[in-house]
């Protein structure tokens, strides 16, 4: 690799920057990153941009291998990398979904102010913690048979709504209905099976949370609006999880597999985490209907979370839930591979999209969006870490033009879980937090300390490169007021 | 590092091991521990229990692992915590094994963090003639 970024990437403008495609034997395309120049240095010592260079690799894909400006080393793929492969003669890679498949978000707007709940917060934040299992090893309180996870995994959002878990309207607001059809539950492991059943209706640990906030800042009171976003003070709900142990075993299970396809089609991959298959071949086939199976765990395991954060704002503020107006904004997947219909060089091209901790970010217009939002855009959801904000964006025609309608997921990790731990406690965060108002409940203090604000590039700056770069727009923000960390 | 039979790699995203042995099943057993003394102090696990492990996988990489997920397959769906392995047999493909430990008491054990799994990106296993063997693997937290 070169020895210095600057050798390595060129500049296109202040917030794109480009590996060239010759830069490497075997890159198929070049790769692209969105980040500003302070942010370059940090990616690069990462190994961020190797991984860039190494999905570039992937046959079929098209356009640049992608990376969004929350980019830092993952494996296999870096988090915040977006690539897009042809589905006609292009590869589908596990490892561009990764372990947690449909790890994503869910907002929910209130028509509650922060102040009127300031008085009930810690009453709030506990009936939720009680109410929703998190934390590690954390067994569900929904007792389902193997026949019904069959079900779950079918239908996924709307098995939990049709179980009484929240309204028919969530679907709507939830991206591809909280369903993804292909999905084929003979496809799934036994053993994924096993480890799905006690998880489901579980938060799960480490980076997943669940956040009362409050909006600090709208920027475009016309979009906002839309989603329902009126006022400073106004009190939001975001749930971050995915599909818990079924999907990490999906994705275990599919890269045993496609170490053997790659021999099968004699594919060669610079790193084993990023095996693949033909998206059109029996092995991407299956992969693609055990993902969505995955796909659809996390969004009914999203969908009873919701309902049990409605349950708990009923019981403490024992309010109706017509009063309290707790409706989804919107619920989307940041690590997930969708088949997509792009236009690339003039002409529409059916694409197999990997984002691995990347956000979809469809522009107004888009046929999947509802019709709330067809003029608006798609909602795109952005958490920061506990400590400071997030962002509320909406996708762009510039998204849908140069990444695949993506944009970022997140802040970004700055610093390891195990240099963050050094000189912070959990207990510490949580008495700083706390001096600021903020209530944090979590079963593991030294998950905590993993995941302090210090560990975390700050969102604005990642939120801001999207906002120059015109691949998503800002429409609000929130800051954090009650925290449950898994 | 004679001391160390198992070392920390610095990840951003993720925590990476990297495990010293004699040879290749005490290498395995050596990141076996380490993966679970991420998850909780292992001095207060027991060896109470017994399970019984055979695995199959392309090559010795990837047996690695195969083990350590199907490790972490036990903690997933019995919360079940290792304290100590005997593997009994090793080749390119096919690992044998029992493993020795005990259901997580919230008593006594306290958990750190989750693991999702063990990932193939910077799988390696080294040999030196004098040394023994390495084994480095980034597990997905």
């Amino acid at each position: 690799m070169a020895n210095n970024w600057k050798t390595m990437i060129h500049k296109i403008d202040d917030v794109r920057w480009e590996i060239r495609k010759d830069f490497k034997d075997g890159m198929l395309v070049p790769g692209r990153v969105y980040a500003s120049e302070a942010m370059l240095g940090q990616i690069w010592e990462d190994k961020a941009l190797e991984q860039v260079v190494n999905v570039s690799f992937l046959p079929g894909i098209v356009g640049a291998s992608m990376a969004m400006p929350d980019i830092h080393w993952g494996y296999g793929f870096a988090i915040g990398g977006v690539a897009a492969t042809r589905v006609k003669d292009g590869v589908i890679s596990p490892g561009g979904v990764g372990f947690d498949i449909n790890c994503g978000v869910r907002a929910l707007r209130t028509n509650l102010s922060a102040e009127e709940i300031r008085p009930r917060l810690e009453d709030l934040v506990y009936a939720m913690f009680s109410n929703i299992p998190s934390g590690l090893g954390s067994e569900g309180k929904l007792r389902i048979s193997e026949k019904e996870l069959d079900r779950v995994l079918s239908k996924g959002a709307a098995w939990a709504v049709e179980n009484g878990f929240g309204e028919a309207a969530d679907l709507i607001f939830t991206e591809s209905n909280g369903c993804l059809k292909d999905a084929d539950p003979d496809k799934v492991s036994q053993k994924a099976k096993k480890r799905g059943l006690p998880q489901i209706g579980t938060l799960g640990s480490g980076n997943h949370f669940l956040e009362i906030q409050s909006v600090d800042q709208i920027y475009d009171r016309e979009t906002a609006h839309a989603m329902g976003i009126l006022e400073q003070g106004q009190v939001l709900i975001l749930i971050h999880t995915g599909s818990r142990g079924l999907g990490h075993q999906v994705c275990d299970d599919t890269i045993r597999i496609m170490n053997s396809a790659v021999q099968k089609y004699a594919i060669s991959v610079p790193d084993r985490q990023l095996v693949c298959a033909p998206v059109q071949s029996p092995e991407g086939k299956d992969y693609l209907s055990a993902m969505a199976c995955a796909a659809n765990y996390a969004w009914a395991n999203r969908q009873c979370i919701t309902h049990w954060v409605r349950e708990s704002f009923i019981k403490v503020l024992k309010k109706s839930p017509r009063e309290l107006g707790l409706e989804q904004i919107y619920d989307i997947a940041h690590n997930i591979a969708k088949i997509e219909q792009h236009t690339l060089e003039g002409k529409t091209q059916t694409l197999c999209v990997h984002r691995k901790g990347a956000t979809r970010a469809f522009s107004g217009g888009h046929p999947e969006l509802p019709a709330i939002y067809r003029n608006i855009g798609q909602p795109v959801l952005i958490p920061g870490d506990m400590g400071r904000y997030s962002y509320y964006s909406v996708g762009t025609k510039t998204a849908m033009a140069e990444t695949f309608g993506s944009t970022c997921h997140g802040a970004g990790r700055l610093q390891s879980r195990t240099a963050a731990k050094k000189g912070l406690k959990g207990s510490d965060i949580r008495h700083k937090l706390g001096q600021r108002g903020i209530i944090v409940k979590s079963d593991s203090m030294s998950g905590l300390a993993e995941e302090a604000s210090e560990a975390y590039k700050d969102v604005s700056e990642v939120v801001e490169v999207t906002e120059k770069a015109g691949i998503s727009r800002k429409v609000a923000r929130a800051v954090p007021m009650g925290v449950i960390k898994g | 590092m004679k001391n160390q039979p198992v070392q920390i790699i610095h990840h951003t995203a993720d925590i990476g091991l990297r495990a010293f042995g004699r040879d290749l099943p005490e290498a395995f057993c050596q990141a076996a521990r380490g993966m679970f003394s991420l998850i909780t102090d292992l001095r207060k696990v027991r060896a109470t229990e017994k399970i019984e492990i055979d695995i199959a996988a392309e090559d010795s990489a990837g047996l690695l692992v195969a083990w350590l997920n199907e490790l972490l397959f036990y903690f997933d769906t019995r919360q079940w915590l290792v304290k100590k392995c005997d593997i009994r047999e090793i080749n390119d493909n096919r690992l044998k094994a029992s493993i020795w430990g005990e259901k997580v008491d919230a008593s006594r054990h306290r958990l750190k963090r989750g693991i999702k799994s063990a990932t193939y990106h910077m799988l390696n296993i080294e040999f030196e003639a004098n040394k023994g063997y390495s084994v480095s693997v980034i597990l997905d937290i």
